[in-house]
């Protein structure tokens, strides 16, 4: 066994377009559009009928036919189908947390090539029988007599016949996720005016990226979609003002309300993948690095109990990272905080510049502090490109990846917040 | 799209029908295969006293091609090869005469005349002048004449080019020719290191990588797939709008896909940082990226003729511009760029669009000093009418008569573009440089 460990290079990405929910991808799969994303991959780097170590994706919301996403849709794209892969979930998180193991096998040599990928559609979404009714269908299928059959099926009543779709909500507290942000905002007082501006520049910021060709080299147009379904380039303050608030309506008197379809994320569709090499392999296939992935780290916090924020794990993994590697958190040209809701960036920056939390909280002798914010999302984040849970990591590390190779030098951090109260983070380099 | 009228004529029924009223009859044209034999039968390889005898008989037989030097009536040839470099006098002219015309009815179907001469412009006196131009017209009335799918090229042949000639034979004696016809090639004196033949003329472009612009679809996904079954790497470029169907092209011919508008102030640095960054090099470059927007010149507005000149003429110029100033393009590179019959005859409603093709012609003649400076060649092909799906969308009688005013009586096919693209974009065609090669089926209109 090797004993060396060495650094996993970012070679680019792909990304279809992301649509909003029950727009043009309406009908499209998941498989569809993990195909799709992987085909366009293929073609950008030129890998037809070529063997990659292994394909780590995922989904969120997955139908049980899915099973083997992953394999499925490298089966129908141009890779060879030589070509192992398997499906990873971890809510939102997903896509940044299939880079990071297939970084780690490369880093540990037992890959010298991966693609992670992440897919979500909340139009196709999974739709289950209700519980009662699926007790019936399973005691029916056990039933051996047509007796135990009658008997099976005289336990239906009607209202077992009512779907269960999936919700965007906490299992444990029965709490949309926007809910539970609207009391983290409330908590660290994120005023809505803050929440609009960070809406505004991450429209701003990601129509000002396609119009100058950056994404010309990440993303492929797919179902006659060529920008982010979501984007608003002529997105201003006055726009967002209009917007009435939708979660944390019942919180207090109601006039802490903040949070508006405009500064938290549409459910979305989409896509995305990201093509991962040691720097031998990028060298015989004449493909250029364009970053590392340094390290990562996952942490979790306990929001069941009301100890802590569902979104706000992030807050705990990243001066954890920071700590590992030497570093502060000043110490980053870019940093691209995953934009869930306009209120938990703006809530976990807000944590990080205070003693109190940083102390009480982190454990830390002082505070993180501030950030410049001038290089935070610089081309835009979820509130503007939409967020189709698995498929927002791969956008982030491919983004990421290719303005650290524009700018030629330096180091940006990832931050991505999850249900179930987790955060993935993230630190790349420069190649 | 399928051409229903030819399908008709081909039935029983169709067959007497439009054999009695007289109507057009177009052919299922010969179009080539790998692996197949250049020639689906014998050639006569005739002359009269040229210089060129020796080089056809030994690359023709070389090439596997049954050669006859004497028609004696009792075999239909496939093709009927005439060395006419010793014609320079009109009584040479009735010796050609004598020795082809009756040739010419035992021509098989998809046949091919191909006829070599000296370029008239070297001529030193006006007799030979005149003889050598003579041969121009003859062969124009010829491909006309032809039936069942039959082409008439003219080859000049410059003084010392012989070595360079192999490959301008082998495509217009091949299927990849078929809708090339009525044609004049100038083969000129190319260094000769630089027309070095293949090892395998089946897969002539081996180790040579290629970017087509407008490769998404239509005849750029021809070229793109022609390319690659030559053997070349090919880069498929177009808008980024494009990209889900030009990611379909790059997979399906293994090559790269590069979404760029090369309307783009940095369109050349992106395609050759592709090219050279991940393939080390580029060698071709094929400007087949073009849109229309039609309207009369009086109602034309300022953006519509902009649009068209920006996209079709601009953007080549300046690509060629930048890849010939960072030293992109070296030895053996070749660039083709898509005129088109409408700019060499214009075309009503299309004074944009004429404008920027003619422009092309313009462009092609005048660089190909400097890329022969590089050891390159730069040409340009025109297209006639060929069916894609922009001229599917033609209103039914119009499409009808655009396909049917040419010598072969129908409409080229995508893959006729681009075979004549690879020929040009072949390391043994170095001796064709700054010139246009029409694919149209000998069209009345620009031919």
């Amino acid at each position: 066994m090797a004993s060396t460990v060495r650094r996993a290079a970012i070679l680019g990405g792909n990304r279809i377009p992301f649509a909003r929910t029950n727009g043009p991808y309406a009908r499209a799969s998941n498989q569809d559009m993990l195909t799709a994303t992987l085909d366009g991959l293929v073609a950008r780097f030129g890998l037809q009928g070529e063997r990659v170590g292994e394909v780590a994706a995922g989904a969120v919301l997955k139908h049980s036919r899915d099973y083997n996403l992953t394999r499925e849709a490298v089966l129908g794209s141009a890779l060879s189908p030589w070509t192992p892969a398997y499906d990873v979930q971890q809510a939102c998180g997903t896509g940044l947390e299939t880079a990071i193991l297939v970084a780690n096998k490369i880093a540990l040599r037992q890959l010298e090539s991966g693609v992670a990928a992440g897919v979500d559609s909340a139009s196709d979404a999974p739709i289950a029988v209700g519980e009662d009714l699926r007790q019936v269908l399973l005691e029916l299928n056990r039933a051996r007599s047509p007796k135990a059959r009658l008997a099976a099926l005289a336990r239906l009543r009607p209202s077992a016949l009512r779907p269960e779709i999936p919700r965007n909500g906490e299992p444990r507290t029965g709490l949309s996720m926007g809910e539970h942000a609207a009391s983290t905002a409330v908590q660290w007082q994120i005023s809505r005016e803050a929440q609009d501006e960070l809406t505004m520049a991450s429209h701003r910021h990601l129509a000002a990226a396609y119009d100058s060709g950056f994404f010309d080299e990440l993303v492929t147009p797919y179902l006659g979609l060529s920008r982010d379904q979501n984007l608003r380039p002529d997105s201003s303050m006055e726009s967002l003002a209009r917007l009435k608030p939708v979660f944390g309506t019942r919180l207090g008197d109601g006039t802490q309300a903040t949070m508006t379809a405009g500064n938290s994320t549409p459910l979305s569709d989409g896509a995305s993948a990201v093509l991962l090499a040691s720097a031998d392999w990028a060298a015989q296939h004449n493909l250029p690095v364009q970053a590392y992935l340094v390290d990562a780290e996952t942490a979790a916090v306990d929001y069941v109990h009301g100890e802590e924020g569902l979104l706000m794990a992030p807050a705990y993994a990243v001066p954890r990272l920071l700590a590992r590697n030497g570093l502060a958190l000043q110490d980053f040209d870019f940093y691209e905080i995953h934009e869930a809701f306009a209120s938990t960036v703006l809530a976990t920056l807000a944590a990080w510049e205070d003693p109190e939390f940083c102390k009480q909280r982190l454990g830390l002798d002082g505070p993180l502090g501030a950030i410049d914010r001038d290089r935070l999302n610089v081309n835009g984040s979820s509130l503007a490109a939409g967020h189709p849970f698995a498929a927002t990591g791969g956008r982030i590390v491919a983004t990421l990846a290719r303005l650290l190779k524009e700018k030629g030098s330096g180091r940006g951090l990832i931050s991505i917040c999850a249900a179930g109260g987790q955060g993935v983070v993230a630190i790349l380099e420069a190649a | 799209m399928s051409d229903r009228y030819r399908d008709l004529t081909l039935s029983p029924v169709g067959r007497r029908v439009t054999k009695t009223l007289g109507l057009p009859r177009p052919a299922v044209l010969r179009r080539y295969t790998p692996g197949e034999p250049l020639l689906p039968g014998p050639a006569l390889l005739a002359s009269s006293g040229g210089a060129l005898g020796e080089v056809l008989a030994r690359t023709l037989d070389a090439a596997g091609v049954e050669l006859h030097a004497a028609d004696d009536g009792t075999r239909e040839f496939a093709a009927l090869v005439f060395d006419a470099t010793g014609v320079e006098s009109v009584a040479d002219l009735a010796e050609l005469h004598a020795t082809l015309s009756p040739a010419l009815r035992h021509l098989g179907p998809s046949g091919r005349l191909l006829v070599l001469s000296r370029p008239a412009g070297t001529a030193t006196s006006a007799a030979v002048g005149a003889a050598r131009q003579a041969l121009d017209g003859l062969v124009r009335s010829l491909a006309k004449e032809l039936r069942a799918g039959g082409t008439a090229n003219l080859v000049t042949v410059e003084e010392g080019a012989e070595q360079a000639l192999e490959s301008t034979l082998r495509f217009f004696l091949s299927g990849r020719s078929a809708f090339v016809s009525g044609q004049v090639v100038a083969v000129t004196t190319a260094d000769r290191d630089r027309a070095a033949a293949p090892e395998d003329w089946d897969r002539p472009l081996t180790g040579r990588v290629a970017v087509v612009t407008g490769a998404a679809q239509g005849i750029g996904a021809a070229i793109a797939s022609c390319l690659s079954r030559d053997g070349a790497h090919v880069v498929c470029a177009d808008l980024p709008a494009q990209g889900e169907r030009l990611a379909g092209v790059a997979n399906q011919v293994g090559g790269t896909a590069l979404q760029v508008d090369i309307t783009s102030d940095r369109a050349a640095q992106r395609i050759s940082e592709h090219a050279v960054g991940r393939h080390g090099r580029l060698d071709i470059v094929v400007h087949n990226a073009g849109i229309t927007r039609d309207r009369l010149f009086a109602n034309m507005d300022d953006a519509t003729w902009r649009s068209v000149l920006a996209v079709n003429l601009d953007a080549q110029l300046r690509i060629n511009a930048g890849l010939l100033d960072e030293h992109i393009l070296g030895a053996d590179s070749r660039i083709i760029a898509a005129s088109s019959t409408s700019g060499i005859a214009g075309n009503r409603g299309q004074a944009n669009y004429a404008a920027s093709k003619a422009g092309i012609i313009g462009m092609v003649r005048t660089s190909a000093p400097d890329l022969a400076g590089v050891g390159g060649t730069i040409n340009a092909v025109a297209p006639g009418f060929i069916e894609t799906e922009m001229t599917a969308a033609m209103p039914f009688a119009v499409r009808e008569v655009a396909r049917r005013i040419n010598s072969l009586k129908q409409g080229g096919l995508p893959v006729d573009v681009a075979e004549t693209i690879c020929w040009l974009s072949q390391a043994a065609s170095g001796g064709l440089n700054g010139q246009v090669v029409r694919v149209c089926g000998q069209n009345l209109v620009g031919a």
